[in-house]
């Protein structure tokens, strides 16, 4: 936490990738990305993981392959994805071309009082995902590069992988509802229509 | 239905205990999931369920996704379940500890989760290594919050699936159905394939 003063803010940045989700469907993964994407506005097309550590990406890959006309982002954190690192494998396998992994890679794990991650040793997870076979994987440090990782979010042909280095910064907690079958049934209607079943 | 060989029902050779042949289980499992509208099949392979993966990758309408572990198949299925498509998750016994924490998931929301498990460390096991997790099966999955039907003869593989998927689809529970050793043969370690 040495040179926070130069990185990249997690509040403003997921904020202004969502600025751009137009109809995306967003997964996010526990913990502090949960609480960016509620920061940055409630949306029924937002599914939050509250537990269940290293499934965001699995989730979103059954959202996209189900989906496969609509853009799917997951929004999760790098010790979130550490969990569950074969899914970066299972994704590439399968490549589907709407799905969209951010990390908001603050190199610690922020709930449980900042200890370090392994991307914090140098782990590249942006490296891995190229490995595993992900058309596009790179990583962001600078705001300047955000339009850019917005369009590659969006709009490039998945699976794509963007790792943006954030500073590791305690923000004010803003809590989206963790009732399950509420978030679950909500996002149903949201993307199926009112008559969905639960 | 022309009576098929035991090879045609199951390649892994070397096995005791099957029961009779004369039953194409794989083939019933496989239309009970069709008419259930399966669009997404994942899995981790079993030699039990290596038919079945077969059809399953056959049909036009599934997807098939191979998993690197059990628990990225509960992730896959409640996204699916979210994007308005059903689907079965496929593996091995010792797979279900993989999944333990990840089912959570799956209950605190109430996604619908069928789980079709082969049987290892159980009916005439002969690899000790696969006895802790197989005998601890049914009552980790019970203790995670599942229904459990456990399947004995190749007749009753069918409507338990087709039972499983009822109450996991229409009540969003967790369902399992655990096809014993003694229906798939027990594992000899005599011809040249090694499962885990």
């Amino acid at each position: 936490m040495d040179d926070n003063e130069d990185k990249l803010r997690r509040r403003q940045t997921v904020a202004r990738i969502l600025a751009d989700r137009g109809d995306a469907l967003v997964v996010t993964g526990l913990g502090s990305p949960t609480y960016d994407c509620a920061a940055a506005g409630d949306h029924p097309l937002n599914f939050y993981l509250w537990g269940a550590m290293g499934s965001a990406v699995t989730v979103g890959l059954g959202l996209a392959l189900a989906q496969p006309r609509r853009r799917v982002l997951v929004l999760t954190g790098d010790g979130e994805l550490l969990m569950g690192l074969g899914a970066l494998a299972t994704v590439a396998a399968r490549k589907p071309d709407n799905l969209a992994i951010v990390v908001i890679d603050n190199e610690h794990y922020g709930e449980t009082g900042m200890q370090r991650t392994h991307t914090h040793a140098g782990v590249d997870l942006a490296g891995i995902a190229r490995a595993c076979g992900f058309r596009e994987a790179t990583t962001v440090r600078r705001a300047n590069e955000l339009n850019d990782t917005a369009r590659l979010l969006y709009k490039a042909q998945g699976p794509v992988l963007v790792d943006i280095k954030v500073s590791a910064t305690r923000d004010p907690l803003v809590l989206p509802p963790w009732d399950g079958p509420f978030l679950k049934t909500r996002f149903r209607q949201a993307l199926l229509g009112a008559k969905t079943a639960a | 239905m022309t009576t098929p060989t035991v090879d045609e029902i199951d390649s892994d050779k070397g096995k005791i205990g099957r029961a009779p042949v004369g039953l194409n289980w794989p083939q019933q499992v496989f239309q009970k999931l069709r008419e259930a509208e399966i669009r997404q099949v994942v899995y981790v392979p079993d030699a039990g369920h290596a038919r079945l993966i077969e059809l399953c990758h056959a049909a036009s309408d599934m997807k098939t996704t191979v998993l690197t572990t059990e628990e990225e198949g509960v992730g896959i299925l409640a996204g699916a379940w979210l994007g308005g498509e059903r689907g079965v998750l496929l593996m091995q016994s010792s797979g279900v500890g993989n999944c333990i924490n990840a089912l959570s998931l799956a209950r605190v929301c109430r996604f619908p989760l069928v789980m079709i498990v082969t049987m290892r460390g159980q009916w005439g096991e002969i690899n000790p290594w696969q006895v802790p997790m197989g005998q601890i099966t049914g009552d980790n999955l019970r203790l995670a919050g599942a229904v459990v039907y456990e399947v004995w003869e190749q007749e009753s593989a069918a409507s338990a699936v087709e039972a499983a998927m009822r109450i996991a689809f229409n009540g969003g529970f967790t369902a399992a159905v655990l096809l014993s050793q003694r229906m798939l043969g027990t594992k000899l370690f005599k011809d040249s394939s090694h499962g885990r």
